[in-house]
């Protein structure tokens, strides 16, 4: 007995040590842009086998934002089943690792994409988690598209980080453009929560976007982490200052309780969510009509009428047995860009992880791809999509168009 | 009028924190400890009535007693695995124990319940089928009191006066005072001391099940961690009233609360939480032992 466990430990040693090298080679590699492409030759744990492209999806797929990276990898999972079943020259072998949501665990997770052979990233899903992996693949050259990490900070200075979903500054803008167009005249209230950089960033742009706009902001509340209970408060403030529009920027956790003590206090104005309010109707024991009328800005609908969105949305039922929100569409559309940066860049799955990922960095601004989250999708330099965002509103318990 | 319904708010979510705060003060007052797992013995009751209510459909009122049965029982049993055997160990290692007991609860409710919120069903529906707010409405309408709102405080209330009689009427409320001021002595007067402080819990975690089911019914959302922001603003309050005294952990909770509302209404939301500290401070340098505790000297 005493023999096995001391195998056991030296074998663990010696995994941690195999471990630790695999890290270290890739540290070697080049930080800045434009390295020689071949440096890269001694990373055996990137070393490409078989025909297929080995791609890795990081999300959370317990914990808290469960909702989101479960979506992020089964729509990556339907999307490369698609690819795989067409038979092109580009092949998919797909890995989904789970991070919590937490930047650290994001990075182990990272880290053993890596040692599997991942040569490119869909992932990660969450954004404190993406700017973390951000940093890493941006120093070991690997090619990083998130479906849904939506800050600025995540490619911010990375040449190789690249977005599906439109960024936090981008959602601020567009909803109040929305609402001043669509709504003119609104009192707007906004409640957001000032301890988390996707709800405060949402809402700085919002709020000078709206000024801007003409758009009358006549109650602001801010709550944080741990006085995410009680809203009665600032929805009264909301109420008395005649606000028939309150802008949500937030995850749908608060915001379902935002919902219920409204209707409690019998006020009734419209909420105007953005992609964070996506997954409120998947929510367990919540009521659905609560959350009626509800309008938030997702570039996705699972009610679209074109085929693809409904062969996608077809697929996914039978075979999660949901209907797939904005995270599974970001992803599907993600695993199907990566196809078309890899197609344009002439990649074989022969290359190492490095060569790829310069070789991708270089057809990234000339690509336009057309998916679910959006028509004729194109990307800047710094990382950011350009894409129309579109708004729709709860009906029924589904997502229709205004 | 608006100031009234932030002054109800306020009365709503300092009730919460009272019938919390009132735990902690039970337990501290009798067995001289902090037990930070009662934020968690509150989130384990939300759990129990939310299990019960939407697995098993039954009615409130059955969950309520069935959250209180199940978390009188695991208040009992963490007192006697964890606490009992460090009766005589100094404060501190007690302490430590109760943060350790307040993960290990934390943990595993994550492991059987999972992280994903859960949205609760309320004991009074906060809207009836017709969609008009299941409300007491004054003033032609301008102003709403939610019942549950109105439940809340009426439990709060019943809860402080009931405890006061208990512990100054009842055989074992003088029992569990006599301990509370000299373990050795009460001993000697013939009280069994462990039974008495096993008491204390049990009662001190029945409440804590009622305001899990009251907290989750004001704000209707259940994770892990629901008990502990709460359960720390709960143990403020207590020390805010004087942390020992049943009139004064009410007192403290309601204060807090209400403070809590006109600090958000009227200052700032973003400063809510550091005001209501600010206040905590300058209370404690007044009255260094709470607005309604006893200040004991040391006796040296």
């Amino acid at each position: 007995m005493k023999k096995f466990f001391g195998i056991l430990l030296a074998l663990a040693m010696v995994l941690s040590l195999a471990a630790c090298g695999g890290n270290g080679g890739g540290n070697d590699a080049p930080a800045n842009s434009n390295p020689p492409a071949s440096t890269d030759n001694n990373q055996p744990a990137a070393a490409p086998s078989g025909s297929a492209f080995k791609l890795g999806t990081i999300g959370p797929l317990t914990g808290d934002a469960a909702i989101y990276g479960q979506a992020v990898a089964n729509g990556a999972k339907i999307a490369v089943e698609e690819i795989n079943a067409m038979g092109g020259a580009v092949q998919f072998e797909l890995k989904s690792e789970d991070d919590v949501a937490d930047g650290e665990t994001s990075v182990n997770a990272y880290n053993s994409l890596m040692d599997w052979g991942m040569q490119v990233l869909v992932g990660p899903t969450t954004t404190g988690a993406s700017i973390a992996v951000a940093d890493k693949v941006s120093s070991e050259r690997t090619f990083m598209l998130t479906p849904s990490a939506s800050s600025a900070d995540v490619t911010a200075g990375k040449n190789n980080v690249f977005q599906v979903c439109f960024t936090d500054p981008n959602q601020g803008t567009a909803s109040a453009d929305y609402i001043s167009a669509n709504m003119a005249g609104s009192k707007v209230a906004v409640i957001y929560r000032n301890d988390d950089a996707y709800s405060q960033g949402i809402r700085d742009t919002f709020v000078s976007q709206a000024k801007a706009n003409g758009l009358e902001v006549v109650y602001e509340g801010a709550f944080t982490a741990d006085t995410s209970t009680d809203f009665s408060v600032q929805l009264t403030g909301a109420q008395s200052a005649g606000a028939d529009m309150v802008f949500l920027p937030i995850y749908y956790q608060p915001a379902s309780v935002i919902l219920t003590q409204a209707a409690a206090m019998n006020y009734a104005p419209t909420f105007f969510g953005v992609d964070g309010m996506d997954g409120i109707l998947t929510m367990e024991n919540f009521d659905a009509s609560l959350a009626e009328g509800v309008m938030l800005l997702t570039p996705f609908s699972a009610d679209a009428t074109d085929a693809r969105t409904q062969n996608f949305v077809q697929a996914y039922q039978a075979e999660f047995g949901e209907i797939p929100n904005q995270f599974a569409a970001d992803a599907y559309d993600g695993v199907y860009i990566m196809k078309a940066a890899l197609e344009a860049a002439g990649c074989t799955p022969d290359m190492s992880t490095a060569d790829i990922c310069e070789a991708i960095v270089g057809v990234m601004t000339s690509l336009s791809v057309d998916g679910l989250t959006g028509q004729g999708m194109t990307w800047g330099a710094d990382g950011a999509v350009s894409k129309d965002p579109m708004a729709v509103v709860i009906e029924n318990g589904t997502y229709v168009l205004p | 009028m608006e100031f009234l319904s932030y002054l109800i708010s306020g009365i709503n979510l300092g009730s919460v924190y009272a019938i919390i705060a009132l735990g902690y003060t039970m337990v501290y007052g009798i067995a001289k400890m902090l037990n930070f797992a009662h934020g968690d013995v509150i989130m384990v009751g939300g759990y129990i009535s939310f299990c019960a209510m939407s697995y098993l459909g039954l009615p409130g009122w059955l969950a309520l007693i069935l959250a209180m049965a199940v978390c009188t029982v695991l208040g009992i049993v963490i007192e006697g695995l964890a606490y009992k055997p460090l009766r005589s160990a100094p404060s501190l290692a007690v302490l430590i124990t109760a943060i350790g007991v307040s993960y290990l609860l934390q943990n595993t409710a994550l492991l059987i319940w999972k992280a994903a919120p859960k949205v609760y069903s309320p004991l009074i529906a906060p809207t009836k089928a017709n969609g008009e707010p299941n409300a007491l409405r004054l003033f032609d309408g301008q102003l709403t009191v939610s019942y549950i709102s109105l439940l809340t405080m009426g439990a709060c209330i019943v809860i402080m006066i009931a405890l006061t009689l208990f512990t100054s009427k009842t055989k074992m409320g003088k029992a569990m005072r006599a301990c509370s001021e000299d373990k050795g002595a009460a001993q000697l007067m013939g009280i069994n001391v462990n039974a008495t402080i096993s008491t204390t819990f049990a009662i001190g975690s029945a409440l804590a099940a009622v305001a899990g089911v009251l907290l989750c019914s004001s704000y209707p959302t259940l994770q892990p961690t629901t008990g502990s922001m709460p359960g720390i603003k709960a143990f403020t309050a207590a020390v805010f009233g004087g942390i020992g005294s049943i009139p004064g952990a009410f007192l403290g909770g309601l204060l807090l609360g209400i403070i809590e509302s006109m600090a958000k209404a009227y200052i700032s939301t973003n400063l809510a939480n550091a005001i209501v500290f600010a206040v905590l401070i300058i209370v404690l340098l007044v009255k260094p032992a709470g607005l309604l505790g006893r200040y004991v000297p040391e006796k040296v």
